[in-house]
């Protein structure tokens, strides 16, 4: 910008203000020249976002992350629900990734605002329900909201033209930039130079020459952009990061939302959909079963919300029975905590009941053969 | 210097980390915080967020199924 510009630019926003001398407009042009710009990079975990920030960092820009926690995260709380995941690595691959670039990471509950998102996208669902163009549209908004509170100046996310069948498609990159609100101030620095030139490279606070034009779900590109900077253990690519992708785990919740008879949930509900069997036997009620000592234990938490089941007799899973059952449904129920017991194969086995107000009986039950389950109780 | 608690027990990744950056936010660099936790995701989480952040991990205790890790919050947070 020349020094007429700074001048204008500067006056503009201190109307009456007048340089009293060119030394003093130089040194508000140095102050200008040398203050780096700043900008937030949407972290999700994998490469894409790694090595779009990393290239904008490359320019002498400050980058800080920020990451959205939705409830509908894969990482993280699935690996320390179930025991078997315990002995895998627990890291949370966004922090991960701040740690790789040197950057700061804010982690930002979006969890209330988002259910508008899930309810009711307004561009609708992909194979399952998973509302990714809201949902990105949703998330870039929150990152100008983030901007213009921190003054930050610009917006990356990892975007590639063509990499995704619903929000990274030529036709809806734009349409999430104008959408969000963030218009020219999103940069997609890996296919940038597929796309018009946004305000910071007409600005020249970025040069567009050393941005990508990365498209298309070839992944080589960016394996080999990592290589380039020594990335090596990052998030594989080819992972979903979002239960609503997931084909069962939409099945659930649209289980939970056509027997509620609303489209409604709450963080502990979508919760309970990532653990156990469930199986839902008569309209009004389903089981939540834990499928081991890990589920188990994490059920634990929630048992005094649901009237419970717990084999006494042998060792067997936590059940919690989900919706309004009936006294007469209580058998029923106990024969299916039975069934997925060690003393499935019993003549008898003995399950303890215990009610919201923490009142128990014990029922001696038969085993619900396998052959008795019909296979459209399992959600 | 002030020393608080913070309670994270049955809260699942990320939610500790969380609920931590959220406490920081109204401490003074060299303030402690004792954060109670049952997901064992937070001994690798929250240290990973104070490295990042520039917070010193002072202690990090396990008993039993409870993990109690303490903070002191850096210049920069």
């Amino acid at each position: 910008m020349e020094c007429n510009g700074i001048r204008a630019a500067f006056q503009s926003k201190h109307p009456g203000f007048r340089f009293a001398s060119s030394r003093l407009l130089y040194l508000v042009i140095a102050f200008v020249m040398t203050e780096p710009r700043k900008a937030v990079a949407l972290i999700s975990g994998g490469l894409d976002s790694l090595l779009a920030t990393r290239v904008v960092m490359d320019q002498g820009v400050h980058v800080e992350g920020i990451n959205f926690f939705t409830g509908f995260c894969v990482e993280g709380h699935t690996h320390a629900i179930r025991k078997q995941d315990r002995a895998k690595p627990k890291r949370n691959n966004a922090l991960w990734v701040a740690e790789q670039l040197g950057i700061k990471l804010h982690i930002i509950d979006i969890i209330d605002d988002y259910k508008d998102v899930v309810i009711n996208p307004k561009h609708g669902y992909g194979a399952n329900l998973n509302p990714c163009l809201d949902c990105k549209i949703f998330m870039v908004g929150k990152a100008r909201e983030w901007i213009e509170a921190t003054g930050f100046d610009f917006i990356i996310t990892g975007e590639v033209i063509g990499q995704r069948p619903m929000s990274q498609r030529k036709d809806t990159m734009p349409v999430v930039s104008r959408e969000s609100g963030a218009d020219d101030l999103l940069v997609r620095p890996l296919c940038a130079r597929n796309l018009p030139a946004t305000l910071p490279e007409r600005e020249g606070w970025l040069d567009r020459e050393r941005l990508h034009d990365f498209s298309g779900r070839s992944r080589k590109p960016q394996m080999a952009l990592a290589r380039q900077y020594g990335f090596e253990d990052y998030a594989q690519p080819a992972g979903g990061c979002c239960f609503l992708t997931d084909k069962q785990y939409a099945v659930k919740l649209t289980d939970l939302w056509q027997t509620r008879g609303s489209r409604k949930y709450d963080l502990d509900d979508i919760m309970l959909l990532k653990v156990g069997r469930h199986l839902r036997p008569r309209p009004h009620f389903k089981l939540i079963i834990g499928r081991e000592e890990g589920e188990n234990r994490f059920m634990e938490g929630y048992r005094k919300r649901f009237v419970h089941m717990l084999p006494l007799s042998h060792s067997g899973p936590l059940v919690l029975l989900d919706g309004a059952p009936e006294p007469a449904d209580l058998e029923l129920a106990a024969r299916l905590t039975a069934r997925f017991s060690q003393g499935r194969d019993a003549q008898q086995v003995t399950v303890q009941v215990t009610d919201k107000d923490g009142g128990s009986q014990t029922l001696e039950v038969a085993p619900l053969p396998a052959s008795e389950i019909p296979a459209d109780w399992y959600i | 210097m002030s020393s608080r608690q913070l309670d994270a027990r049955n809260l699942l990744c990320p939610l500790p980390v969380i609920r931590t950056q959220d406490s920081v936010v109204d401490l003074q660099p060299g303030d402690t915080l004792q954060i109670l936790c049952t997901d064992p995701g937070v001994i690798h989480d929250i240290p990973a967020w104070c490295r990042v952040h520039g917070h010193e991990v002072c202690n990090v205790e396990q008993q039993d199924d409870e993990i109690i890790i303490t903070i002191r919050v850096g210049e920069s947070g």
